[in-house]
């Protein structure tokens, strides 16, 4: 957050300073304090209302008043994963696709959502569905969603901001001349000339790759909550074979909350496999990657307690 | 003379870390246990109705549906709280659980009994509160060993005194009669 507005700073600042080296009667700043105060109010405006837009972006409804047994029983695991979470219980929204998918959303865990899909209530059992929750309420207790929710929603805002002073510079105010005085200006001018425009460049792209990053160690992560919380690593794995065989594309979840979901939304080929390129532009870590974690962890917790692994969840 | 002031400095900023540390994570067990105790007197509060909701289906199984609340009665009666009631409370409210989970073994039993509205949505409350009470108690358990550790380990266990710092008990399942009840009843199911 605070990179970002120091990043926008940069680009500003930076602007201003080349100018003004470059050229004689240009003294006051107003890029810089253009780009910043845009920049400030972008993230303010992405931070208050990530959460909001990426729920009506998706369609969902809130579950306020429930009236079949699954949703009660949805109701239900919520409110049991958010007392073995020590967190209060989110809100619970129901997205209205038969793909099975979930994510959680929100500013931090006093103010969270938990969306999941018809999809999963379907085919996922109690246990299952309680991993899942478990997996998500994860990300609410490790602050995942403030930071995953407000980059959703960075990540347009620098494309936007991008293109817009594309267009006005296009239009020529750092025309020939300018560029013939920048040479004049000497080596040091022309270097921080040369960063700043590749700054300009890779802008969006950073902010991808961060928000790629970011995303699937933190799924890691998320998922260990899971079994620390339920105990129960085994029903993870589980619920995230039946997801993945799942397959189908969850066609209400847009590009730019890919990075929330439990699994990945548009069913890309890249996830599934391992290397340079999927560790570079993938959201979600390799499913059997994931899934073998979990098996591991359950086995070997199987084996610790000699069998009665059932018993622990009525212990 | 500056180093000296500067060592002090850092001293004097670790104590003030750990004791805060220290604090924060008493407080945290408190209010766990506090959870624990809110989630029983929700299934205190919650069997009566429960069990009024099914007392027409299941005239077949009055014994265990009266089992279940004098269980019940007997976990209400119980007058301790706190950390140091550990024991006495988790005596009474096994003795709940154990019932509770023989009530659910039972409904298992009989498969047409289940069709019936009323006793799915009572499997599934009866289901969700077992959890929660298992949940809370796990958190509990999770936090206060943390708190036993941090004060137990070296550099912090020299400010445990100052933050006035005890071990606390954990949530343990003590009588080993109880604790054989309810895995009896889940291997048959």
């Amino acid at each position: 957050m605070i990179g970002f507005v120091l990043f926008f700073a940069w680009l500003g600042f930076g602007g201003d300073y080349i100018w003004a080296l470059s050229s004689t009667h240009h003294p006051f700043p107003w890029i810089g304090i253009m780009l910043t105060a845009v920049a400030i109010v972008t993230a303010w405006y992405a931070y208050k209302t990530g959460p909001e837009k990426v729920l009506w972006a998706t369609g969902a409804h809130e579950l306020t008043d429930p009236q079949t047994d699954a949703e009660h029983q949805v109701v239900n695991v919520v409110e049991e994963m958010a007392i073995a979470a020590g967190v209060p219980r989110p809100r619970i929204w129901i997205v209205p696709d038969d793909d099975p998918n979930a994510f959680a959303t929100g500013h931090d865990p006093r103010d969270s959502h938990i969306a999941v899909t018809q999809g999963l209530l379907r085919i996922c059992n109690r246990d299952e569905l309680q991993a899942v929750i478990g997996h998500e309420l994860g990300h609410v207790k490790n602050l995942d969603v403030r930071l995953m929710t407000t980059l959703a929603a960075l990540v347009g805002a620098v494309l936007l901001v991008r293109d817009g002073m594309g267009r006005m510079m296009g239009r020529g105010r750092l025309g020939r001349d300018s560029g013939r005085r920048v040479k004049d200006a000497g080596p040091l001018v022309a270097i921080l000339l040369a960063l700043w425009v590749i700054s300009w460049i890779i802008a969006p792209l950073v902010t991808q790759l961060l928000a790629f990053a970011v995303s699937r160690r933190r799924e890691y992560l998320a998922d260990d909550m899971s079994a620390q919380f339920t105990r129960n690593p085994l029903a993870l794995a589980s619920a995230l074979e039946k997801i993945e065989s799942a397959g189908a594309p969850t066609e209400s979840i847009k590009r730019g909350a890919a990075h929330l979901c439990i699994a990945d939304p548009l069913g890309r080929r890249l996830t599934n496999h391992e290397g340079w390129l999927a560790d570079t532009f993938a959201t979600h870590p390799p499913m059997g990657m994931r899934i073998s974690r979990l098996k591991g962890m359950g086995y070997a917790q199987l084996k610790k307690e000699g069998g009665s692994f059932t018993s622990s969840a009525l212990g | 003379m500056w180093v000296l002031l500067i060592l002090v400095g850092i001293v004097g900023l670790w104590v003030v870390t750990a004791y805060n540390g220290l604090i924060s994570l008493k407080n945290q067990t408190v209010n766990a246990f506090k959870q624990i105790d809110v989630q029983l007197k929700r299934r205190h509060d919650l069997i009566p109705n429960l069990v009024d909701a099914v007392k027409g289906a299941m005239d077949f199984e009055r014994s265990t549906l009266e089992a279940v609340i004098q269980a019940r009665n007997q976990a209400v009666k119980v007058n301790a709280s706190g950390p140091e009631g550990v024991k006495q409370i988790s005596q009474a409210e096994n003795a709940l659980s154990g019932a509770l989970s023989r009530l659910l073994v039972t409904v298992e039993r009989y498969p047409d009994l289940k069709a019936t509205g009323n006793i799915g949505q009572l499997q599934e409350e009866l289901t969700s509160t077992e959890n929660r009470i298992a949940f809370a108690r796990q958190l509990y358990n999770d936090t206060a060993t943390q708190y036993n550790t941090k004060q137990q380990q070296f550099p912090t266990t020299l400010v445990a005194g100052l933050a006035h710092a005890e071990r606390t008990d954990l949530w343990e399942i003590e009588d080993q009669a109880e604790r054989a009840v309810p895995q009896v009843d889940l291997s048959r199911r």
